[in-house]
Formats: structure tokens, sequence, C-alpha cells
């Protein structure tokens, strides 16, 4: 894959409103994934700091990267001030500093609780390699999942790929995919090999960039919904992950599904870390409780 | 009687003519972008190589998947009935075909007759097909022809766990980049197209004799994967692209 | 909690789905499945949950389709021994 057209732009965050010198409790949790690593501090219950990056060729090396630099400007925070570490992610038993990994689903579902209020009820991550369909009780506990990470179709990878074919930068892909004034049929393979094949013949054929892309974001769409449908669908609904950046995708979604999600007012991309900053709190209070 | 088999695959056509039970003739032309180009070049290249011309030939049928939409005949054959009749005409005593394109993977169990007992199909998933190796060779950047005697070399067995074309090429870069040499990732390529195929014959039952047919049973490297997880020897015709046309040839003929 | 093991690709949906709420840890599935496709220990989706609950091991849950294979031949299919042996009726699959 050459050029820069995957690069979506990496983040950092620091709520300076807050200091982490009279918290309690200070924890974090580390999302290392196959494509994109986030890092988030919590100091009790507040969200202190968060950091998003792309994930190297190496996890152990992305979770301590990703750390580092969501450590930067906080006021002389330190790896050694914070209480728990909770890895999660494709890469969670490489986070060298973690004292526990819990899986992605678990820390999703706490994370867009967080994010979102108590009224969650189905979240929707489609994060780089996978694609999860979770519902949640209103304290952000799993009651029925569905994850797909053995198919790039829904996936940002698929995206990327198509950013790729098109040389369209990844953070105009939504945008673009909306300038079409008739909404074309969607890519029929579901497949990305295939539909990217597909796409090539239409390119070929004269279609403009941003209909072969409708073209797609309509399939991704269709494909995510039957997942959806799978456990049903019940409102509050929210879109953590990458492509939730993605307007031309949450759009259609919207749409198809007939429900709008609620909108976020955080980096979509740290669910996974920030739950797993929750569950290190979590751990903190329980053994404090044992202790007493 | 002479009578033909067009078989248009999803990257290439292939054309037999057959006389009586014997290939006359045969070709292979890329599908390209325009299919009904291609099969025009590809007619006109086998009349000018075989001197045999479209209007000697008494019946014409079609198979593969673009084989409704050609002027040459309107008769058309599935590639299962295709690929059970090539195979059976090459050798009676095969039980089990394995039939792998470039867009789908198919594995069909005959009876002692020839006729198709049951079939297994892996389309619409890249994984399970050709266009698998052909996507993992551009990412290692070894020409597809060279990819099965390269995995030959191998010494040692390396696993690749995505099930995707798309995630296994990100897996083959983190392999590259981990220094792994290249005879052993070629040797894990076969093996993961490999592993799907085998299931697919699962599905149906294996029973001896086994043939290997279409486009990807010329890559050494795939067929050596296949022996040896399925255990068993497993026959792979010279014509091992052609079998399907040819069948749909011998279809033609009423046999 | 029903959790769906598995995944959908372009040739279909794939899921085996454990109802860990009906599931005690017996482990009957362990030993029925020739595949060795469930395990029993800590529930990895849950990781508040105390006992143990049955789960998909990773290394085949991403070939659920071909792992399952050869309990699902094309014809003439019998009842399948891992929701047959689960006394608590709490596994079903997708296809």
């Amino acid at each position: 894959m050459a050029e820069e057209y995957w690069r979506w732009t990496e983040s950092r965050w620091t709520d300076l409103g807050l200091s982490w010198k009279g918290g309690e409790i200070i924890t974090a949790g580390v999302d290392v994934g196959s494509v994109s690593s986030q890092a988030v501090i919590m100091v009790d219950s507040r969200l202190y700091a968060y950091a998003n990056t792309r994930t190297g060729s190496d996890s152990p090396n992305s979770a301590i990267n990703v750390m580092n630099w969501a450590l930067e400007d906080t006021d002389g925070l330190t790896l050694d001030k914070i209480q728990y570490t909770v890895g999660t992610g494709y890469g969670r038993v490489n986070v060298p500093f973690a004292q526990r990994a819990v899986t992605e689903i678990a820390c999703h579902a706490r994370g867009a609780n967080f994010m979102y209020g108590p009224t969650v009820r189905t979240i929707l991550d489609m994060g780089g390699q996978d694609c999860k369909a979770i519902h949640c009780d209103d304290k952000g506990k799993v009651t029925n999942f569905l994850m797909n990470d053995k198919c790039a179709a829904g996936t940002g990878r698929g995206m990327e790929v198509f950013a790729d074919l098109l040389k369209v930068s990844i953070n105009d892909m939504g945008e673009l995919s909306l300038q079409v004034e008739e909404e074309p049929p969607p890519v029929s393979s579901t497949c990305v090999v295939f539909a990217k094949s597909e796409a090539s013949g239409l390119l070929r054929a004269g279609w403009p960039k941003e209909k072969v892309l409708a073209a797609y974001s309509s399939a991704m769409v269709h494909r995510v919904v039957s997942l959806l449908e799978r456990i049903g669908l019940e409102e509050d609904f929210a879109i953590t992950g990458g492509i939730a950046k993605n307007k031309g995708v949450v759009l259609r979604l919207e749409k198809e599904l007939g429900v709008k999600a609620l909108e976020p007012k955080y980096d979509t991309q740290i669910a996974g870390a920030l739950g797993a900053a929750l569950f290190a709190k979590a751990l903190v209070e329980k053994e404090k409780g044992k202790k007493k | 009687m002479l009578t033909a088999g067009i078989d248009i695959g999803a990257k290439t056509i292939k054309i037999v003519i057959i006389d009586g039970d014997k290939i006359a003739a045969k070709n292979l032309t890329a599908a390209g972008y325009d299919v009904q180009e291609s099969l025009k070049k590809a007619w006109a290249d086998i009349e000018a190589q075989s001197g045999l011309r479209l209007a000697d030939i008494g019946k014409v049928m079609a198979t593969g998947a673009g084989r409704k939409d050609t002027l040459y005949t309107s008769d058309t054959i599935t590639e299962i009935s295709a690929a059970a009749k090539g195979a059976v005409a090459l050798n009676r005593d095969v039980r089990t075909v394995i039939d792998v394109g470039a867009e789908e993977g198919r594995a069909i169990k005959l009876d002692a007759g020839g006729k198709v007992l049951d079939f297994a199909i892996n389309e619409k998933c890249a994984a399970g097909t050709g266009t698998f190796t052909e996507a993992m060779a551009r990412a290692l950047e070894v020409p597809l022809e060279e990819l099965g005697p390269l995995s030959l070399q191998s010494t040692q067995a390396v696993v690749m766990n995505a099930q995707c074309a798309v995630f296994a090429e990100s897996e083959l870069v983190t392999l590259i980049h981990n220094k792994t040499p290249k005879p052993d990732m070629a040797r894990a390529i076969h093996d993961a197209i490999a592993d799907r195929i085998v299931s697919l014959v699962l599905r149906v039952g294996l029973e001896e004799k086994v043939m290997l047919i279409g486009g990807v049973a010329k890559n050494i490297g795939f067929v050596t994967s296949i022996k040896r997880e399925l255990e068993t020897e497993v026959i792979v015709p010279e014509d091992c692209e052609f079998v399907g046309a040819y069948g749909a040839a011998l279809a033609a003929a009423g046999k | 909690m029903i959790a769906n093991y598995g995944y959908k690709d372009g040739s279909g949906d794939f899921f085996i789905t454990i109802d860990t709420d009906k599931c005690d840890g017996c482990g009957a599935c362990v030993e029925a499945c020739p595949a060795q496709a469930f395990e029993v220990g800590e529930d990895p989706n849950d990781p508040l949950r105390e006992d143990p609950a049955a789960f998909i091991v990773e290394a085949v849950r991403k070939k659920l389709k071909y792992a399952c294979a050869r309990c699902k031949p094309v014809t003439d299919r019998p009842p399948l021994p891992c929701v047959q042996a689960c006394p608590a009726e709490a596994i079903s699959h997708s296809w």
C-alpha cells in the first residue's frame, strides 16, 4: 500500500480544566488495534487525557508510544503515578505496562456508556480490522454481542483499500461520497477484493470518484446493517470507531436503519481505551474494597 | 463430429474443440475488460492455430461464470457438471474433483458412473480462490508463476492467521517486517488457501481418486500443500485449466 | 449475555451463539466437539463474571465455517454434537 491516502489524522487531548494532582484514583486504558492505538487517562470519574495514533508494525512499541503521547502536556503526570492500566484490543497482550487485559467487547460497551450516557443500548463499532455490534444495559454491561474480524468488508481496511484505489485521502472520503446528485446502486460484491475489481470497472466505464465511493459506502452500510439485524437494534443507538468519522457512511446508515445515532462529544476512536480505563478504576475499587 | 466448449471464467476464457473424445484444439485468452471482444479474439486465435473454423463446429456449449453472456451459443451447462464430465473423461476412477479458479473454489463428489452426488462451493469471498494467491504474490513482490516453486524451498511452516485476502496482506507485511524468509512466507500462503479448499472437500467427503483442476492447479506450491493436508495422492491433469471447457465440449457432443 | 462467535463474509453468516446466562461451565461441549472449538474458563467478554463459561477458542473463531465443516455435510446432516451435548440448551448455530 503506497502513498499517504490511508493516513487519517492522529490526535491527542488533555482536559486543561482538570488537575490530576487532587485525584484519588488515576487509571489508564490502552487499546492496541491492528490499525490504530489509543491511550486514555482517567482521574477518578473524569476523562483527563487521550491520544490516538496509527499502530506501528509491532504492538509493544505502539502501546508505549501512544501512552507517552497521552502523557505529554499533562502537567508532569508520569506512568508510575498511574495506579492501574488495562490493555485491550487485538494487541492487548502486548501492553507491557498493563496489569490486566480485557477484551474489546466489554471495553467498548463500558466506554460507549460513558461517552454517550446510560441511555445507549446498541453500539456499532466500526474499527480498523473489525466490526462489532453490541447491546448493553444502562451500566454499560454487555447483554448481546457479535464481532466480525475475519472479513475486511465493513471495516476501516476496506475503506483504506478504496482510498488507495481512488487516490482520495481517507479524511475526505465521507464528504466526497455525499457529492452525488442521485444515489447509485451499491457495488454488488461484499468482498473488498471483488468490490475493488468491480469499482475499477466502473471507473473505466466513466463513473466519477464520488459515484464509486457512494456505491461502495452503500454496500458497506448494507452489510453492516445485516450484522446489526442479527442482534437487533434497540435505541438509543451510538456509533464508535474510526468509520464513525465518515459522514457518508454514518448518514447512509442512519437512513437505512431509520434511526439517528447519538452525537459524539469525544473522539469516537477512544471508546475501547476509555472502557479499559473504567475497568481499571473498577478493579482498583474492588481491591480497595477487599482491603477494608 | 466437431463440438466445442467455452469456459468463460472471471479471469480467463478457455475454448476446447473436440473430435469424438479427443481434444483437437484448445485456446486460453484473458477475459479482459470486454468479454465479448476477448471471445472474438479467442475464436480468431483458435481458428488461426488449428485451421478449424467456427462454421465447421456442430454444437457449442458454454460454461463458467459468464456462460449466459455469450453470442456463440445459448446452450449452457453449470461449472459443476462441466468439471465432473471433463474429470471423469480423463480418468474413470476419479471420485472427488477439486476445481479452484480465479474467483470460485469447488469440491465435487462423484459416483462410479461419473454422476454428481454432492458439491460445495466457495464463492463471493476471495480467500478461497486464485485471487488470494495473486494478491499475496503482489504483496511479496514475486511474480505469480514463481510463487509455487519458491514455496518448495521453504524450511519451516509459518502460520497465517488471517482468513481474508485483505487482512492476509497486512499480516504478510508484518511477517516481512519481522524478516521471515520469503520461501517460508510463500509456503504459508499456499498452506492457507489449501486449508480452506480442504475444508470444502471435507464437507462433501473425501474419496479417492482425487483430481485437482482449474487455473490454481498449475501452482505447484498449492498442489503440494493440498497433498500434504489431504494425505492422499492428487491427480493434476496436464490441461488442468481446460477441463471445464473440455467437459462442456463433451456435453455438446451428448456425452 | 448472548455471545455470537464467528463472522460474516462474502459467502455467508457463520456464527455459533452461546447464551452465557444459561451456561454453567459444565464443559460437555468441549468434550463433544471434534474440532476442539470450545473451551471453558474465564469468560473473555465478561471480565467481572465470577463463574466459568464456555466460549469459542480464538484459533477457531475466524475459521468457523471450515472448523464446523465436518459436522455439516452438504446433504444428510445429523444433529450437531455440541448442540446436543449442552444440557442447558445454550448453544445454537446460525447455519
